[in-house]
Order: structure tokens, then C-alpha cells, then sequence
């Protein structure tokens, strides 16, 4: 099967806060194709955002796919609220690198679509 | 109804300024309404926690001179949320004295209401006597986190802004708001759909940076009808693509399909965005689903203490390998020196290593490789005296720190500074972050009136 990258598939990927005590990160597609595709088989679902974040899948509070906007959006629970002791990221935007490094497997077809 | 609605957003925050082109663009458009939002929670506690300004007094100055001038000019409303970026009552009277010092310098008059959102601890304790709060999660809630929250705001809906309109305000300062509330409330007096409005208000309270290539410091204008809304940016070098308004609503927010807000939420299942020419979008079809009961979102900040920094490098490559250690060994010595006089639980000693995990910390899953690492030694006291004793001394001892395996014997560490160390000053962190049960959405938030503002009133 072909792997391919998120950065390949992206237009946008991002992580911001959402809230002081959530934190969301942003996959927008370059087209709608490689987003349908993506959402048929599910390739960005709690469990991968479990496994890249470290984080319990409980704390994968949400995840939508979003058809107007051709994105998926995914927010897990930020470990304090934002600005509190140890804080590393106030505003939460610089916790999108592990998604840069995800490849997906699509179908066989993938290409010829 | 039957004519539309224009609303000019010059700018994402009062005070990230516009292009003067963009914003001239914009008063030819004929705007019925100037709207800016002032704030925001992402700079975190510490604005809420010490009742400063997030945003800069001569930015601040310069963007509302326009913004003043332009509605008087132009004889329409002016309305501003969140001031000071926290809106509790010092920041809106922070950003009252700078409105005062344009009407004074500029000879403008206009009628004003200032809106508070600072709610009183005697009203958030009885709140939760009587059961109003919602659980939130992992933040407690008791009366004692209330006692010790420095102020507590609200974030106030549509209702205070139309009451304060009905009664012929032509600026309106408010404090802490939800962000489209400034843009919405306006339509909605004037008998436009809610969902649509408030919907085109969380467009607006980003200005341009909703458009490609987006920008926080860019104007934007909203067209309401009965049945849609349209959005295009100022500037002629940005466009709003229905990609780019669709995905708005993904920004900083949980949900794109569901956004909760003060009286219910908006409901983006049905909406369609659709491209009309080059560089404008109509947007169609949000509901708004209200809760059936009202709540209000409560903000409140505490003090943890006080902050005191030291920042150094590192490129020992024998001491880069043995950082966990010689991190443990420092705050081992540290607490060890003081015991007796401050206990370990009453501060924290923090050290951040840069180039390792210091922007993703725990969550960072990629291993470690490199042949330098910032260093940030953080100490948090209850007395800045404290603090910077903490921070002192865990920085002396790295400095010298014979850790296992060293043969650079002179010195540890690489201080960028002289001094290395820096007072940091007070730090809070937010211990208030709920919903609450009210009957009355517009009975939280008193209005003062002046009417013919000039800039001068001796009770100001």
C-alpha cells in the first residue's frame, strides 16, 4: 500500500488552544478529493491522536470531520490550564509538529482517483 | 427589515491596528455599525489575574482615535467588547480614560454606556450556594478557589449591548463579552435572524482572518440580509473563499459544527458557503438552538506567586547527556539548603530544557538529539524575595555542579545575561473557568450612562 504524508495531503495543519483547558488541532485539505478519501477510511481517528499525543483516548474530547471546510478537527485535553506552573505553550500553537510526521495508508487506488 | 446590514471589523483585537486604505474602504461602504472586539483568554491569566492590559495603550489609542472619529462622522454605532483585552472593571476603565483623551483631544461628543462584566465574589459565592454551577471537568469548584480568585468576569451575551442601544448609547465600552456579541447585538435588535448574525459575528471578531491570505490586522465587512450573510475583505489583496469562512469556524474552537454561547449554541450542520465573484461569500442556513436554560461562561484568575527566571546554554556534551540527573541533584541541593526556612511544597523550581521537550514537554514523543540545549531555571515563591533566592541559588549550584562524568571543571553553564537572573513578577493561573445558571442575561452587567461625552466628568 502507499503511504502518504499529512504534509502532502494539508493545506493547513495547526494546534491552538481552544479555550484554557482544551487544545485543537487542524488538518485542511488541499482538495476535497484526498479529504474524502481520508474520511472514508477514517485515517485520522482518536486512537492515532491518542498514540501521537500520549494522551488516554478519553482525552480525545472530539473528533469531526468537517465537510464545508474539507478539514478534520481533533481536540484532546490540554494537562493544565493554559498559563498555569510548568506551562510550556501558552497559546497552544506550536503542538501541531507530531501530526507533520503521520502517513497514512490509502487504497491501492489512491492514486488513480 | 428588508435593507441589509453592513458592519465594518477594522481589526482582529483593538489595538493589532488596520491599513489605513483598508479602513477608508470601509467608510465608504456606508457601515451602520463599527464593531471590535478587545480580547481574548489565549494570552492566558495573567491580564484577568492582575487587571492589566494584554493590549498595547498607544496601539489601543490609535486604533480607536479611527474607530471614534468614523462613527461620529458617520453618525452610527460604535461597539466594543472585552476591553483590555480581560474586560474586568479595571481594564474597562483603562480603556475609558483612553476615550475620554480622543473626545478631549479630538472635540468629539457622542452619547456613551459602559457596560461592566466584573461580577462581585458575595454574587459567584451565592451562585454556588444555591447550585448555579456547572461541573467543570478537572477545575473544582468550591468557595474557597471564589475567595481566592483576584476578580472574576462574565462573558456577557447580546441582551446588555441592546438594552444599552434602545437607550440611544452610540458607543458602547464593554467589559468582558463573548467575542460576536458586539457584532451581533445590533442586528438582532433590529429584528435580524440571531443565528445569522451571531454566526457573521464570529467571522467578524477575527477581522480579515477569515480571508486568503488571512490577517489579524486587516478590516473586513459583513453584509446581513434576511436570509444570508456575506463577507468581504477590504483589502483587495485578500479574497474569502467558501474554504476559507468555512473554516473559520474551526478556529479555536472545539467543534465547528456546534458552538456553544451564552443562551444556546449555533448549529452549522445545514450551512452552506458559497463563493460570489472573486472575493466575497455568502454564507446560509446555521440555526440557533437555545438551551433551555441561560448560562453565562465565569472567568477567574488566581495568584500562584511569584516568578523569578535564569537563562543559560549548555554545550558540554558529556553534561547534555547527563541533564535529567543534574536536574535532580540541583533541586535536591536546593531544598536541602533552605530546609527549615521555606518548605519544598510552598514553590516550584522548574527547569525547562530547550532543544529536548521545552515546547511540547510530555506530550513530545520524539527522542532527543542535538549538541545544544537552552536552559530556563523557573522559580515560583510566595514572595518575589523568595524567588529570586530559589532562582539564584539552583543557578549558582548548576554553575558549579560537579556532576558524574565532568571535565570541564570552570563552568557549567552559558549565561547570554548579565545579570542572568530576572524578576518576573506575580503569576496566576486560572481557577475559575465555569458555566452558571442565571434567569436574567442583561441583569449581571450595569450600564452607566454619559450621555454628550465630551471626555470630561469629574466621576469618571
Amino acid at each position: 500500500m502507499p503511504k502518504i504524508s499529512l504534509i502532502e495531503l494539508c493545506r493547513v495543519i495547526r494546534s491552538k488552544n481552544a479555550g484554557p483547558f482544551e487544545l485543537t488541532l487542524d488538518l485542511i485539505f488541499k482538495n476535497t478529493e484526498d479529504y474524502e478519501k481520508v474520511k472514508e477510511i477514517q485515517g485520522i481517528n482518536p486512537g492515532l491522536i491518542s498514540r501521537l499525543y500520549r494522551v488516554p483516548e478519553k482525552d480525545v474530547l472530539s473528533l469531526v470531520y468537517f465537510d464545508p471546510a474539507r478539514a478534520i478537527k481533533a481536540t484532546i485535553k490540554r494537562p493544565y490550564g493554559a498559563g498555569s506552573l510548568g506551562e510550556t505553550d501558552v497559546y497552544g500553537a506550536q503542538q501541531h509538529a507530531p501530526l507533520l510526521g503521520v502517513e497514512l495508508d490509502l487504497p491501492a487506488d489512491f492514486d488513480k482517483q | 427589515m428588508g435593507k441589509e446590514i453592513k458592519i465594518l471589523s477594522p481589526t482582529a483585537i483593538l489595538g493589532y491596528g488596520f491599513p489605513r486604505s483598508s479602513w477608508e474602504k470601509g467608510l465608504q461602504a456606508k457601515p451602520d455599525l463599527i464593531a471590535v472586539d478587545g480580547g481574548s483568554v489565549d494570552p492566558g491569566p495573567f491580564y484577568l489575574g492582575s487587571g492589566k492590559s494584554f493590549t498595547d495603550r498607544s496601539g489601543v489609542k490609535r486604533d480607536l482615535r479611527y474607530m471614534l472619529n468614523g462613527a461620529v462622522e458617520l453618525d452610527i454605532p460604535l461597539l466594543i467588547g472585552t476591553a483590555g483585552g480581560a474586560g474586568a472593571d479595571s481594564h474597562l476603565e483603562w480603556c475609558r480614560e483612553i476615550i475620554a483623551e480622543i473626545a478631549r483631544e479630538d472635540g468629539l461628543k457622542f452619547d456613551l454606556a459602559v457596560i461592566g462584566a466584573e461580577i462581585s465574589k458575595k454574587k459567584v459565592r451565592d451562585w454556588y450556594r444555591q447550585g448555579k454551577f456547572q461541573e467543570n471537568g478537572d477545575l473544582p469548584i468550591n468557595e474557597e478557589e471564589i475567595d481566592k480568585a483576584e476578580r472574576i468576569v462574565a462573558q456577557m451575551g447580546s441582551e446588555p449591548f441592546i438594552n444599552a442601544l434602545k437607550e440611544g448609547a452610540q458607543v458602547i465600552l464593554a467589559g468582558r463579552a463573548y467575542d460576536p456579541s458586539v457584532f451581533a447585538a445590533y442586528p438582532i435588535w433590529k429584528g435580524y435572524d440571531p443565528a445569522l448574525a451571531l454566526h457573521l459575528g464570529k467571522i467578524l471578531e477575527c477581522a480579515a482572518i477569515a480571508s486568503e491570505p488571512g490577517s489579524g490586522r486587516d478590516a473586513m465587512l459583513g453584509i446581513l440580509g434576511e436570509d444570508y450573510f456575506q463577507v468581504e475583505p477590504l483589502n483587495s489583496k485578500r479574497r474569502c473563499t467558501p474554504t476559507s469562512v468555512a473554516a473559520h469556524t474551526l478556529y479555536e474552537k472545539k467543534d465547528p459544527i456546534h458552538l456553544p454561547g451564552p443562551g444556546g449554541e449555533l448549529n452549522l450542520e445545514e450551512t452552506t458557503f458559497k463563493a460570489i465573484g472573486e472575493r466575497q461569500v455568502e454564507v446560509r442556513g446555521t440555526r440557533f438552538v437555545p438551551t433551555p436554560s441561560y448560562f453565562l461562561k465565569l472567568e477567574g484568575a488566581k495568584k500562584t506567586g511569584y516568578r523569578t527566571i535564569s537563562i543559560a546554554g549548555v554545550r558540554d556534551p558529556i553534561m547534555i547527556r547527563e541533564m535529567d540527573n543534574i536536574i535532580r541533584e540541583v533541586r535536591a541541593e536546593v531544598e536541602d539548603n533552605f530546609q527549615g526556612d521555606i518548605d519544598p511544597s510552598r514553590f516550584h523550581l522548574l527547569f525547562r530544557t530547550y532543544g529536548k521537550n521545552g515546547v511540547m514537554g510530555d506530550l513530545e514523543p520524539a527522542p532527543f538529539e542535538g549538541h545544544e540545549l537552552g536552559l530556563v531555571i523557573e522559580a515560583v515563591a510566595p514572595t518575589q524575595a523568595w524567588a529570586d533566592t530559589l532562582c539564584s541559588f539552583a543557578r549558582s549550584t548548576m554553575l558549579h555542579y560537579g556532576y558524574a562524568g565532568r571535565i570541564s571543571t570552570a563552568g557549567n553553564l552559558a549565561f547570554p545575561y548579565s545579570p542572568s537572573d530576572f524578576s518576573g513578577g506575580a503569576v496566576y493561573e486560572f481557577n475559575i473557568h465555569h458555566l452558571v445558571e442565571i434567569e436574567d442575561p442583561a441583569g449581571q452587567f450595569p450600564v452607566k450612562f454619559s450621555p454628550g461625552f465630551e471626555g470630561r466628568d469629574p466621576d469618571a
